[in-house]
């Protein structure tokens, strides 16, 4: 006797249940082909200099010389590909350290007055809009490099000091949180044995979070990879591979941002700069993959 | 090393305005185990974490009163909390190995403390698990994760990890609530081994825990020791109205 009873319960119920799943399925559709036409656009944009206009791919990553409208034509991005990489980098180098010992001191140290003034004030940074951060680039750091350092002050050396600041929250926000999800009996274990504060954070704390402050890296990485506007304010601009940090450069962000808008849909020059939003878009998934794999190992 | 016990005079902790223990003077003495039994929130965890100073980690928590060991009062401030805490191991409710290899768990408080021999570590790990009962399971993968053992074997490893210190005194919170009837039995096996060694102070929620590994067992209300004895006495014939009734079931 029960159970007709319950199935008649469950009509309803099972109707809500269709429309929530065809209203989801309906969003994810939505999301998947947006992502795949985005990919598909970029792609067939981007390979189009290759298999349309004739450029040779390995020209394009290794060439020195970037003259999509010179004669003879030249698509040489590898300058390009070295800005970017060496700011993302030493921007992450130089923000990461900052990051973790913040963090630290956040959870560690001073767990009140980090989460009450601290973390707000470097949520804050993330916030800020990046022609801020380009600006004040161009007005204090580029200075101060040129009255220090030989050469006009712009280069990867401002990019890579702008860059630092515009990532550190991320790192220190997933840092904090790290730290902050760490089981408290692996500390209290630690202290227990006798190791002192720095002992116990050097040697418990961050092994056991390094997965996720790699993570919080690879992020911050990704973010300065693909910044345009705050790098290209304080890079330069110029297509070559510099000699030195304080050496005018370019990145492939700046590159597109600049040409964008002097060159005509579907010519070779355009194409070119297509070719390099492609190859930005891959490396971003090459980070996203970094970051899934880092995650996979925090897991264990 | 000669026995060394441990006792308390006046002990209160207060946690902000609220004190959560009352003057409570206990003497513990080597080789025995003494049992701290009651009710949920009555004090006896605070207590424990008392003796070691593991409570100078909670902000807002205050601690008066004396804690000897042998001429010393380690509640004092200058106490080197440290060091004193490498005399006095302790044991949580949850295992809590730390994320590295079995012989890294053990090496970790022996390194920190001079020992950087590796002759010498090799000779700690192995003592040390087997006073611990796990050296005949983990030998033959001492350099695996701790993660990978069972809840039983990493709390015989935390164990094991705090007998490598050589401390006097062993504090134990409840060491075997999380585990399974076997894996209980082995670790109260265990306690009754290493109190030849050491003086172990233990908290526990099980009565017929207390019954079978403690020489003496007090009992905690709100803050307060209502009666400490014998744990044959308190079982059998507690003087006060209130033991009676907890270790009856009554309450708690």
């Amino acid at each position: 006797m029960a159970q007709p009873l319950e199935r008649q319960q469950a009509k309803p119920h099972l109707a809500e249940e269709w429309v929530g799943k065809v209203y989801t399925l309906l969003c994810i559709a939505f999301l998947i082909l947006t992502i795949f036409s985005l990919v598909y656009f970029v792609a067939s944009k981007g390979l189009s200099t290759f298999f349309v206009n004739g450029v040779n791919v390995i020209d394009l990553l290794t060439g020195l010389k970037w003259a999509p409208e010179g004669e003879p034509r030249l698509f040489g991005a590898l300058p390009f590909i070295f800005g970017s990489f060496s700011t993302s980098l030493l921007a992450a180098a130089i923000a990461a350290p900052l990051g973790f010992c913040a963090s630290v001191f956040m959870v560690e140290i001073a767990p009140k007055f980090g989460r009450q003034y601290l973390q707000p004030v470097i949520e804050l940074l993330a916030g800020i809009p990046s022609v801020v951060y380009g600006f004040v680039g161009l007005s204090v750091i580029v200075p101060f490099f040129r009255d220090v350092f030989p050469g006009q002050g712009v280069g990867i050396a401002a990019g890579a000091v702008v860059l630092s600041i515009m990532i550190l929250p991320t790192i220190t926000t997933i840092a904090t949180d790290a730290l902050a999800a760490l089981p408290k009996g692996l500390k209290e274990g630690s202290y227990a044995l006798g190791a002192t504060r720095w002992q116990t954070i050097y040697r418990i704390v961050l092994p056991t979070t390094l997965p996720a402050l790699m993570t919080g890296i690879v992020l911050g990485i990704a973010r300065a990879f693909g910044e345009a506007l705050a790098v290209q304010m304080v890079i330069g601009n110029a297509p070559h591979i510099p000699r030195s940090l304080f050496e005018s450069a370019s990145t492939l962000t700046s590159a597109i941002t600049l040409s964008m808008g002097n060159t005509a849909m579907g010519t070779v020059a355009n194409n070119a700069l297509w070719s390099l939003a492609l190859i930005l878009m891959l490396m971003t998934f090459v980070f996203v993959f970094i970051v899934r794999w880092l995650e996979r190992r925090s897991k264990i | 090393m000669t026995a060394i016990g441990m006792s308390t005079k006046n002990l209160s902790v207060y946690y902000s305005d609220k004190q959560a223990v009352k003057d409570v003077s206990l003497d513990f003495q080597a080789k025995q185990v003494t049992a701290l039994i009651g009710p949920s929130g009555c004090g006896k965890s605070t207590f424990l974490r008392s003796l070691n100073r593991m409570n100078d980690l909670i902000p807002d928590c205050k601690i008066t009163g004396e804690i000897w060991i042998r001429d010393r009062n380690i509640n004092s401030p200058d106490t080197d909390v440290v060091s004193l805490r490498q005399r006095i191991g302790m044991v949580w409710q949850r295992p809590n190995p730390f994320h590295k290899s079995i012989y890294e768990n053990i090496a970790f408080g022996p390194r920190y403390h001079g020992t950087k021999n590796k002759k010498a570590l090799d000779e700690i790990v192995e003592q040390s698990l087997r006073k611990a009962a796990l050296w005949e399971e983990t030998k033959d993968r001492l350099h695996n994760s701790a993660l990978a053992l069972s809840g039983g074997q990493q709390q015989r490893l935390c164990i094991a990890r705090s007998i490598a210190v050589k401390p006097d005194i062993i504090l134990m919170d409840e060491p075997a609530s999380a585990l399974d009837p076997v894996s209980t039995s082995k670790i109260e096996e265990l306690i009754a081994e290493l109190k030849r060694d050491f003086c172990i102070v233990i908290v526990t929620h099980n009565m017929h825990q207390a019954a079978r590994v403690s020489d003496k067992t007090a009992f905690f209300l709100t803050g307060e020791v209502v009666e400490y004895d014998l744990t044959t006495n308190i079982f059998t014939n507690p003087q006060k109205q209130e033991t009676n009734d907890y270790i009856t079931g009554r309450f708690g």
